[in-house]
């Protein structure tokens, strides 16, 4: 199956490990990814107001691509774009609601990008990686693997960008299961944990990042308390916060306990038997490769 | 504790104005406090975001002073529980453009230091200055 594909520029730059790994995993079980011939940043965090409509242009503008590439014949009749990213998934998805929701405000986004060659015609489905999966069947990816994650505890983080708000989420809001469905098919351990959908403080890493050590202490602690030997996110603002916040917290407080954070698409790769080099786990702050050593998954 | 708020006069245009900018009726608050009680900031915040609600719907142009506005992270916490389906982040984001459009930005570049800009994502930067700069 080919479809198209978001990669958003965090993934481009910081967090190269979410995206090689996604691609050498989907490619495992027949999944491939066409990045869209051009892209635009999505602007990251969706506009809010009523009348902030020029917000909207930016990711509209990317599911002009998704027509072309059709045309074009790069992909066969194929409507949907594929996000990774937690919070591109979430942006283009409310701006492509309100395109579809609203005829006046995409005859206008229209008019503005009179200079591309269509108009946009509100029929782009954002998707994001995780329900490609949950389409496909978790049982199916379970039968795909090869290198079962045996005994490995892993916390299923969501954020706040996979879940919320109810028109978007993938999943229930208040009682997701997809991520831990996908943690079952690779035969680890689920942990039940209170902090999955808690937020990491976001952006505010910038600039007051004393809210962010906070947060992610308790995310962390939870995540300790209930067992857990890794976490798995699929947002690189919450894998920055969790992560990199999180190895400074253990440079200032020695004693804390860190616990190593993975891309989903990282533990789904090990588990599809890929090498490790194809992960890009040198890119985790906090060693990503010690617990897989101890539980015999990498070498 | 009992706390003894001062009411100014209430200004209607500043309410009408979240309201239509927020696109949110502001008026329907319950005032039952779910958003307050499950907001991962509340903590920090020095008004709670159902007190910002009644402020606002009273008309109180001083929440404008508030750190709250400036807090909310857009997280949708509250927006999934509200039993009258209100969405406070875009009270929050109404607010926020308010300031930011009369040209006052909450962030200066210049204040973030060489090694920190060198270490954050692209996703950190541009969140940020989308919800802090006009
Ligand atoms: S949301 Fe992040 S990763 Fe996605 S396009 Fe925007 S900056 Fe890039
Ligand atoms: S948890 Fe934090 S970074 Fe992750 S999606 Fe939520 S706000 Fe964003
Ligand atoms: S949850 Fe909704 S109704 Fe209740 S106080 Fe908050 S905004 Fe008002
Ligand atoms: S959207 Fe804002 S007010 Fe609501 S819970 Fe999140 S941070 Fe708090």
């Amino acid at each position: 199956m080919k479809i198209p594909y978001f990669p958003g520029c965090t993934l481009k730059t910081t967090a190269q490990n979410f995206e090689m790994s996604a691609i050498e995993s989907a490619k495992k079980i027949g999944i491939e990814f066409i990045e869209l011939p051009r892209w635009n940043c999505c602007g990251v965090v969706a506009s809010l107001t009523s009348d902030d409509l020029m917000r909207h242009l930016a990711p509209v503008r990317n599911f002009l691509r998704v027509q072309e590439m059709n045309k074009q014949g790069l992909v066969e009749n194929e409507n949907r774009l594929l996000t990774l990213c937690s919070m591109c998934y979430n942006t283009l998805s409310l701006s492509n609601l309100r395109m579809k929701n609203d005829a006046d405000d995409l005859q206008k986004i229209n008019d503005f990008m009179h200079k591309e060659e269509e108009n946009y015609d509100g029929n782009i489905e954002v998707v994001h990686f995780l329900s490609i999966l949950e389409e496909m069947g978790f049982d199916k990816l379970a039968q795909k693997i090869t290198k079962p994650l045996k005994d490995l505890k892993v916390a299923s983080y969501y954020g706040c960008m996979l879940l919320r708000p109810k028109e978007v989420g993938i999943d229930d809001a208040e009682a997701p299961t997809i991520l831990e469905n996908f943690v079952k098919s690779l035969k680890a351990e689920t942990v039940d944990w209170d902090a999955g959908s808690r937020c990491c403080g976001s952006y505010h890493t910038v600039n007051n990042v004393e809210i962010v050590y906070t947060l992610v202490k308790g995310i962390i602690l939870d995540a300790r308390k209930n067992g857990a030997e890794a976490i798995i996110t699929s947002c690189p603002l919450c894998a920055f916060n969790l992560d990199v916040r999180q190895s400074e917290i253990k440079k200032d407080n020695p004693d804390f306990q860190t616990i190593p954070i993975f891309y989903f698409t990282q533990l789904m790769g090990i588990a599809l038997g890929l090498n490790k080099e194809a992960l890009g786990l040198e890119f985790n702050k906090i060693d990503a490769e010690d617990i897989l050593k101890k539980k015999k998954l990498i070498k | 504790m009992a706390q003894i708020i001062k009411l100014k006069d209430k200004n209607t245009d500043f309410l009408e104005k979240i309201t239509e900018l927020s696109g949110e009726q502001i008026t329907l608050c319950e005032q039952c406090g779910t958003c307050s009680a499950g907001c991962p900031f509340v903590s920090e915040m020095d008004i709670n975001p159902s007190q910002i609600m009644r402020l606002v719907m009273l008309g109180q142009e001083s929440v404008m002073d508030s750190k709250t506005m400036w807090l909310c992270a857009s997280c949708f916490t509250c927006t999934v529980r509200c039993p009258r389906k209100l969405d406070l982040s875009k009270v929050s984001e109404a607010l926020r453009q308010v300031k930011l459009r009369g040209a006052i930005d909450e962030i200066d570049i210049k204040e973030i230091s060489d090694e920190e800009a060198l270490k954050l994502p692209t996703i950190a930067v541009v969140g940020s200055f989308r919800k802090f700069t006009g």
